[in-house]
């Protein structure tokens, strides 16, 4: 399914820019990012936002996003 | 009790959760998963120290270190390696306690990337706000016996001194300092960095350290899987003869064999 520049937001993941349909919440731009909300943690302009609440967070245009996971380190 | 009651009882707490393994493992500069993950398991350790860093999204489906190292087995201490101030150590904290839903956690804020000295300001600053919102920060620090104690009255619940640069091998540059904050700490006391060798973890742990962590020493060892073992065993002999109380040092000989009845 494609998205129209109409139906959708424009906003910034890990530093790129994306695209999302208008609507979504995180969990949604998660699932269209290919993430497991379970693995990972969402800060959305600067603020974390609680797994608990993911689902119910709208992604609004213009948005940035840092999106984190558990690597090796020392 | 005896001494072999003593040490199959041997455990440490820290901020309330209980270990019988001393020896923490970071999970940075392996080959692979597997060699990793095989390594924590030799090691015997029951915590990994791991980092937050960005998701890879244009390749969402790559393996994480999660498919190998079950969060659910080994406890993981996020760290803020990598970072130079205060606010980003505090930014990357507040996302691993919601990555990992728990409160115990690596600080350290570095000074400059040649030798990757702890910056005490703003150690003690971010280890202030950090208990402050509730987290429970294991922090990185200089060897020094002041910075220690300031750490653990700002609320840190272990007190991590380097024996060396990381990632050094050097092995501990100064014991006399390393036992001086264990003598005066109320926490657990872990040397965190500078470990090359086993000798260097047994070393820590005759100083009556809590525990040692490394990850260089083992993941950079030719065999990282047989050097992992090397340390469980160097880090519990070190613990056995803290516990039994090394002989006094003399300036010269003293025979094993009675000097009675010679011929």
């Amino acid at each position: 399914m494609s998205i129209t520049a109409q139906q959708s937001l424009e906003i910034r993941v890990n530093g790129e820019h994306r695209r999302v349909a208008s609507g979504s919440n995180i969990v949604q731009m998660l699932g269209e990012l290919g993430l497991d909300p379970l693995r990972v943690a969402v800060e959305r302009n600067r603020e974390v936002v609680p797994r608990s609440s993911l689902a119910e967070v709208p992604v609004a245009d213009g948005d940035e996003y840092e999106i984190v996971h558990f690597v090796g380190g020392g | 009790m005896t001494a072999q009651q003593d040490i199959e009882a041997d455990s440490w707490t820290v901020a309330g959760r209980t270990f019988t393994s001393r020896l923490i493992v970071g999970t940075g500069k392996y080959k692979s998963f597997e060699e990793n993950a095989a390594a924590v398991e030799a090691s015997g350790a029951e915590i990994v120290t791991v980092a937050v860093r960005r998701v890879n999204i244009a390749d969402p489906k790559q393996p994480m270190l999660t498919d190998y190292i079950d969060p659910k087995k080994i406890t993981y201490l996020p760290n803020t390696a990598g970072c130079f101030t205060g606010e980003e150590a505090i930014r990357t904290l507040r996302l691993a306690r919601e990555a990992g839903g728990w409160n115990l956690v690596k600080l350290e804020v570095l000074g400059e990337a040649k030798t990757l000295y702890p910056d005490m300001r703003e150690t003690l600053r971010a280890t202030e706000v950090l208990v402050k919102e509730g987290f429970e920060p294991m922090v990185y620090c200089v060897d020094d016996p002041i910075a220690a104690k300031q750490l653990e009255e700002a609320g840190a619940v272990a007190i991590m001194p380097l024996g060396a640069p990381i990632g050094s091998g050097l092995g501990i540059q100064n014991r006399v300092t390393i036992r001086l904050i264990v003598e005066g700490a109320g926490v657990p006391v872990l040397v965190d960095a500078g470990v090359g060798t086993a000798s260097d973890a047994a070393q820590a742990m005759e100083l009556g350290c809590d525990g040692v962590l490394m990850n260089t020493a083992i993941a950079e060892a030719k065999d990282p899987v047989l050097m992992a073992r090397a340390m469980k065993a160097a880090v519990e002999a070190g613990r056995m003869a803290y516990l039994a109380g090394r002989m006094q040092k003399r300036l010269y000989a003293d025979p094993s064999s009675p000097l009675a009845g010679l011929i």
